[in-house]
């Protein structure tokens, strides 16, 4: 089998990577901020449900949750049976958000109350505050610990296999499953390589843009 | 009636009494010196006026409006935003905006209060800003900070960090500027130059109290000081009425003891 005849093989798969990572980052991003008001809400029981939703997601194997999500509604009889893809992208939000939103949390509590108090003296309302004043500083700080999630979120997507959904290492294994060849799998640890390589360039980019001031 | 006037201010935080029934008042254009050991109620007492804390009773009044009084029903944030405005507060910590510069730090809140919610043209816009940026200007040049508007937090001294502050606190025009401690987290050879934009801001007649552990300051600048212990006023008078001739036992001790390590 030629390189050309893998390659085309593997794009396909490495399609389905992409779309994995690539809507799972946007979803999750904006869904994990809404998690950490949850978490981190002034009213007892939307604050203690978040906590321990974030808790079991964080606490067991992503793959256990995508088997769950997609096996799980048919046997309990429930009249849906999500496509394989979406029960995955599914599974990868939610646990994703949960990860994000943590970071999220950390980044914000780790902003001193005297920022809210001086942006309060100054006649601020709290929109304000959050966006002019601590949402860039929170950025700042979570970028770092963001990326290596990120990083792992690109790894990750190799657990949609388990349910038959036929990503990059899916696909590869297709192929020596059938032509008892090795290579492939090297060509795609490859992909993997540099797509995070890319991933890690953007992140310190962003990282060294944000360096302006220390703290 | 005094520009200020300040009565019996009651605060709790759960079962400690931290303010047990303040009263005192003051004249446009005076400097009020607030000393006393730590834990006094000191802190506690600015952050009322500055509605970082809500009284458990009493009344606040400036110019003959009520801004607080414990009758009314809790305020709103946007009346609690109005009514804050008469008040500036300059942090011990600074608190600065790392993320902005100098000039962006004191400008920040103007524009934002100035833009909000209004329908501007193009031009109108720039020329508010403008202005606000001609004032901020102004301000850091009072404060001899003319050449760092470009700089960031991070790169000035702790004394020209405080002085940003100070400027920031004034681009709102407050009618009574607070200051907490503005020189404890400064080095020492840094604290002069914090106390003498203070001095300055006094000739042009400023009202301010200025919460202080610096004795010679307070003696020097204030036109009126204010002893604290537990909670009240144990001594008020003028500078040479507290430090020259103290009435009470606890004021003296506490003047003895700042004497011996200031
Ligand atoms: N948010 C709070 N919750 C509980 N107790 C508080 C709170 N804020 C202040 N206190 C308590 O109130 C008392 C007075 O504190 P405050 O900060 O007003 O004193 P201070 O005179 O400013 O002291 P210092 O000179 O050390 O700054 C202290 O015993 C403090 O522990
Ligand atoms: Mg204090």
């Amino acid at each position: 089998m030629s390189f050309w005849d893998v390659t085309r093989q593997l794009a396909d798969g490495f399609g389905i990577t992409l779309i994995i990572f690539g809507i799972t980052l946007v979803a999750s991003l904006p869904l994990g901020l809404i998690i950490t008001f949850g978490s981190m809400s002034k009213i007892p029981p939307i604050k203690w449900i978040t906590k321990v939703f974030v808790w079991i997601i964080r606490g067991t194997p992503l793959m256990l949750q995508i088997i769950l999500i997609f096996y799980g509604p048919g046997l309990m009889n429930w009249d849906i049976m999500l496509p394989r893809l979406t029960a995955v992208l599914v599974a990868f939000i939610i646990n994703y958000s949960c990860y994000f939103s943590e970071i999220y949390r950390g980044g914000i509590e780790s902003i001193s109350k005297g920022q809210y108090e001086a942006g309060q003296v100054l006649g601020m309302t709290k929109t304000q505050i959050f966006f002019k004043i601590v949402l860039f500083q929170v950025i700042k700080r979570i970028v770092p610990p963001m990326g290596n999630e990120i990083i792992t979120l690109v790894k990750d997507t190799s657990l949609a296999r388990v349910i038959a959904v036929t990503e990059l290492v899916k696909a590869a294994e297709n192929i020596i499953a059938v032509k008892s060849i090795l290579w492939p799998l090297f060509y795609v640890g490859a992909f993997y390589l540099l797509f995070s390589a890319l991933l890690t360039f953007l992140l310190n980019l962003a990282e060294k843009k944000m360096n302006y001031y220390s703290g | 009636m005094s520009f200020l006037e300040v009565k019996n201010i009651y605060k709790s935080f759960g079962k400690t009494e931290v303010l047990k029934g303040i009263d005192f008042s003051m004249e446009k254009g005076e400097v009020l010196a607030i000393i006393g050991s730590s834990g006094s109620g000191k802190t506690t007492l600015l952050r009322c006026m500055n509605f970082l804390e809500t009284p458990d009773t009493g009344t606040v009044s400036v110019n003959g409006n009520v801004l607080f009084s414990s009758d009314e029903p809790p305020y709103s944030d946007a009346e609690k935003r109005e009514k804050r405005l008469h008040f500036g507060l300059v942090f011990q910590q600074f608190n600065l905006f790392p993320q902005y510069n100098v000039l962006k730090n004191v400008s920040l809140a103007p524009e934002l209060r100035q833009l909000k919610g209004k329908k501007l043209s193009k031009a109108e816009k720039k020329e508010i800003i403008k202005q606000i940026d001609d004032n901020s200007r102004r301000l850091l040049d009072t404060v001899g900070l003319s050449d760092k508007v470009n700089n960031y937090p991070c790169e000035l001294s702790g004394g020209q960090q405080q002085r940003v502050a100070i400027a920031r606190a004034l681009a709102l025009d407050p009618d009574i500027l607070c200051f907490d401690e503005p020189t404890s987290a400064l080095d020492p050879e840094l604290t002069g130059e914090v106390l003498r934009v203070i001095r300055e801001l006094k000739t042009s007649d400023r009202t301010m109290i200025v919460v202080t552990h610096e004795m010679n300051f307070a003696r020097g600048v204030a036109d009126k000081v204010i002893f604290m212990a537990d909670g009240v006023i144990e001594e008020y008078g003028t500078p040479d009425e507290v430090f020259g001739a103290p009435k009470s036992e606890k004021t003296r001790s506490f003047l003895e003891k700042s004497l011996e390590n200031p």
